[in-house]
């Protein structure tokens, strides 16, 4: 279709000015025209609008239009604050268009073109904010397979919003682009390595096209460059990418453990979800470094030739539901008591963990701790007090088996206990909450709300209440209270 | 219009009532049933009796290999479908039968095409399992060009078709219950729609579908229904309780 000119008009909407001309489509600004019903008065949505209408003249290929219906089909039902707001379509058969949400802000490629690459702080920042919006879009099913810096788009807030779903799988509607089944569907520089063997749904992909990224804005350079080649793509299959400290060795070795595993080969050693991304790039402290952090060399031919071997085989596999997938590798936040509180509770609480975490590996774990702002004093100094609740959160951890599950231990000062954990919940995207059901107060609780309580009616997930088993003492306390009845009916047949 | 399509109803009133109920509270302004009205359930008469119900006051109806069977029972028994035909058969009336006798095989309305079984050759009562009998029963739909949607029953599953823009092969979709599928019409489209009175997934709630014709959106459903009370009727019956005993499994 051919340029719009600012004051033309289309199904209601008053064109302003074209904001994008890209070799897929034309994006411009909008606004409601006003008819004569409005009196005048055009309709208002609450936000600015923008409208892409997709290149479709003869000689314009098939994936073009599969992907304008993809988009279609997506962006009504995709929700959150990571997606722009879908306001119309027009359909194929007379003037494709999709009218959304216009929002401000600049796309990763400015960070990218800026004369210097972000700090290591910044890219921390901007990585977690686009693994958070990741994470959003796979909760709802949907994968988006295209993530590239043109794609993501960070709003003054600082907070992530996808766009562009025209070559998104979503599973719980029909897969358009599946019969290009096979061949590789996507950009190429950013494409994960299942993907090039024709591999759509698997939410580790857009994992991996992160990973590319977060490869960009820490060296300036592409990991597996821009390939050309069919043969070129699959390359991916077994090479590991020049690690980025050996472009630039001041690099932090935790920015490369990160990195690194979201470029693994195997979607199964990457990150598990775009939560555990997110945690890590907001938690470096808690990142384990392994080799593959302070590597400075790369990948040597020997390994590259076996993975090259084994890749051979490599084919199209179907892919579970992505919002089930991530679900089963939770994040698990256990919040500790460290005052007034049993040896009963701290083990129950244990036991609870261990079963929350027991059947799923990859599952990662964040013992919490809560402590009064008023701890810290002038002669105890902030950084030794926490080390202190460290210790005792290490200590309490210690009996677990953690081998596959990331564990962190985190110490916050708050004066309100369960607003400091539901807080700690919503920012990580946690899971499963485990608490103890009542930790003090037990006397008061019918007139005020227990910290337990209050963390689970405003906690965003599931919250695993632990009860103690009840001491010794009173056990045999209850025991005496029992009148002997077995006595009684000693003849009783069973 | 709001298109409700039930299909494979099998003499369960419970679960075609219950459908019928879901579809009026999502705003169903049409109802097309697909066929096998009798056969497996224990209540035949009331079934028949609703669905007349229904088409007085502008219903569609199809006629199902089991309505054909009921009307002149095989004289022999050779599949577990044929040995309710000749009880089913006892139980209706002459008019009855004769109204299940004059159901039409197939039913054309604008873009929509309903069938019970398969387009190619519907008297056969081809199944369609999968792409390539989907494909061959669009294709036989392909003398009528206005067609962009065929609606069958017959199998017991929700399984959408659909053709890509390549235009030959069709692709398979297993569809989410409840799920508003977009299925715009430059595309050529078949569903099977699933049974409202004989699920066989493992599952007990009901099938039947809704297609939206001006959103153009086509949403499978599933509707919990007394299935003990259906299994209970056919214990009632002379009917073998092998019957009673699937309804309470989803098999």
């Amino acid at each position: 279709m051919k340029l719009l000119e600012p004051g033309a008009l289309l199904d209601g909407f008053e064109i302003d000015e074209c904001i994008h001309s890209g070799g897929m489509a034309h994006i411009y600004r909008v606004h409601y025209a006003t008819t004569p019903d409005d009196l005048g008065i055009a309709r208002d949505p609450g936000f600015a609008m923008a409208m892409k209408i997709p290149r479709m003249t003869a000689g314009d290929g098939a994936e073009n239009i599969v992907s304008f219906e993809v988009e279609h089909q997506l962006l009504p039902v995709l929700t959150g604050p990571h997606v722009p707001r879908f306001v119309a379509a027009g359909d194929l058969e007379n003037v494709p268009y999709l009218v959304m949400e216009y929002l401000e802000g600049k796309t990763l490629q400015h960070w990218l073109d800026a004369p210097e690459l972000p700090r290591v702080d910044e890219l921390a920042h901007l990585g977690s904010a686009v693994a958070l919006a990741v994470h959003s879009l796979h909760q709802q099913n949907t994968v988006h397979l295209d993530l590239k810096p043109a794609n993501v788009l960070i709003r003054p807030s600082g907070m992530a919003v996808l766009l562009d779903f025209g070559l998104s799988y979503h599973a719980h509607y029909p897969d358009l682009l599946a019969e290009e089944l096979r061949k590789a569907v996507g950009s190429p520089a950013w494409m994960a390595p299942e993907q090039v063997v024709g591999v759509r749904g698997d939410p580790r992909s857009d994992i991996f096209a992160v990973g590319v990224m977060l490869y960009q804005l820490a060296t300036g350079k592409l990991p597996f460059g821009t390939p050309q080649t069919a043969g070129g793509l699959r390359q991916r299959l077994w090479v590991d990418p020049t690690p980025p400290r050996k472009h630039k060795p001041e690099l932090p070795e935790w920015l490369q453990e990160v990195i690194l595993r979201c470029l693994e080969p195997e979607a199964a050693k990457r990150y598990p979800s775009a939560a555990h991304l997110a945690f890590d790039l907001r938690h470096p402290e808690h990142v384990t470094i392994t080799e593959r952090g302070r590597n400075l060399v790369g990948t040597g031919f020997r390994t590259h030739f076996k993975r090259w071997w084994k890749a051979a085989g490599m084919q199209y596999q179907p892919s579970p539901l992505p919002s089930q997938q991530i679900d089963e590798v939770p994040i698990v936040m256990v919040a500790i008591p460290h005052k007034k509180v049993t040896d009963a509770t701290l083990y129950a609480l244990r036991q609870a963990v261990g079963r929350a975490l027991g059947t799923r590996p990859g599952a990662r774990l964040a013992c919490v701790t809560v402590i009064s702002s008023g701890l810290t004093s002038a002669t105890d100094s902030e950084t030794s007090v926490h080390r202190r609740y460290l210790t005792s959160l290490r200590q309490w951890a210690q009996p677990l088996d953690l081998l596959g599950h990331q564990t962190s231990y985190h110490v916050i000062e708050s004066g309100d206990v369960a607003q400091a954990l539901v807080t700690y919940a919503m920012g990580n995207h946690v899971s499963v909450i485990v608490i103890g059901a009542a930790t003090h107060g037990l006397l008061t609780q019918r007139f005020v709300a227990t910290v337990p309580i209050k963390v689970a009616m405003e906690a965003p997930c599931t919250v695993i209440l632990v009860k103690q088993a009840l001491p010794f003492e009173r056990l045999i306390e209850q025991a005496a209270k029992l009148k002997p009845i077995w006595n009684k009916d000693r003849d009783a047949p069973f | 219009m709001k298109l409700a399509l039930l299909s494979d109803i099998h003499a369960n009133i419970q679960a075609f009532d219950a459908c019928l109920a879901h579809a009026e509270e999502h705003g169903a302004n049409q109802i097309a049933l697909l066929g096998d009205l009798v056969g497996y359930g224990a209540d035949p008469v009331a079934v028949v009796q609703r669905s007349q119900a229904l088409i007085s006051q502008g219903a569609w109806a199809l006629k199902g290999n089991h309505d054909a069977m009921a009307v002149s029972p095989p004289p022999e028994v050779k599949t577990v479908g044929d040995s309710t035909a000749a009880w089913t058969h006892a139980q209706l009336s002459e008019e009855q039968r004769q109204f299940l006798d004059a159901l039409p095989m197939t039913w054309h309305h604008g873009n929509v095409l309903l069938v019970h079984a398969s387009v190619d050759g519907p008297g056969l009562w081809r199944y369609v399992y999968d792409e390539r009998a989907a494909g061959a029963s669009l294709d036989a739909a392909a003398s009528l060009p206005d067609v962009r949607y065929v609606f069958g029953g017959h199998v017991h599953l929700q399984t959408l078709y659909y053709r890509g823009s390549g235009g030959q092969s069709l692709m398979k979709f297993t569809p989410a219950p409840g799920v508003a599928v977009p299925v715009p019409k430059h595309r050529h489209w078949l569903a099977t729609i699933g049974s409202v009175g004989q699920p066989r997934d493992g599952r007990t709630q009901a099938m039947y579908a809704l297609f939206d014709t001006d959103k153009l959106q086509l949403t499978f459903h599933r509707v919990p229904y007394d299935y003990e009370a259906a299994a209970a009727a056919i214990r009632q019956t002379t009917l073998p309780s092998f019957f009673a005993d699937r309804l309470e499994q989803g098999r």
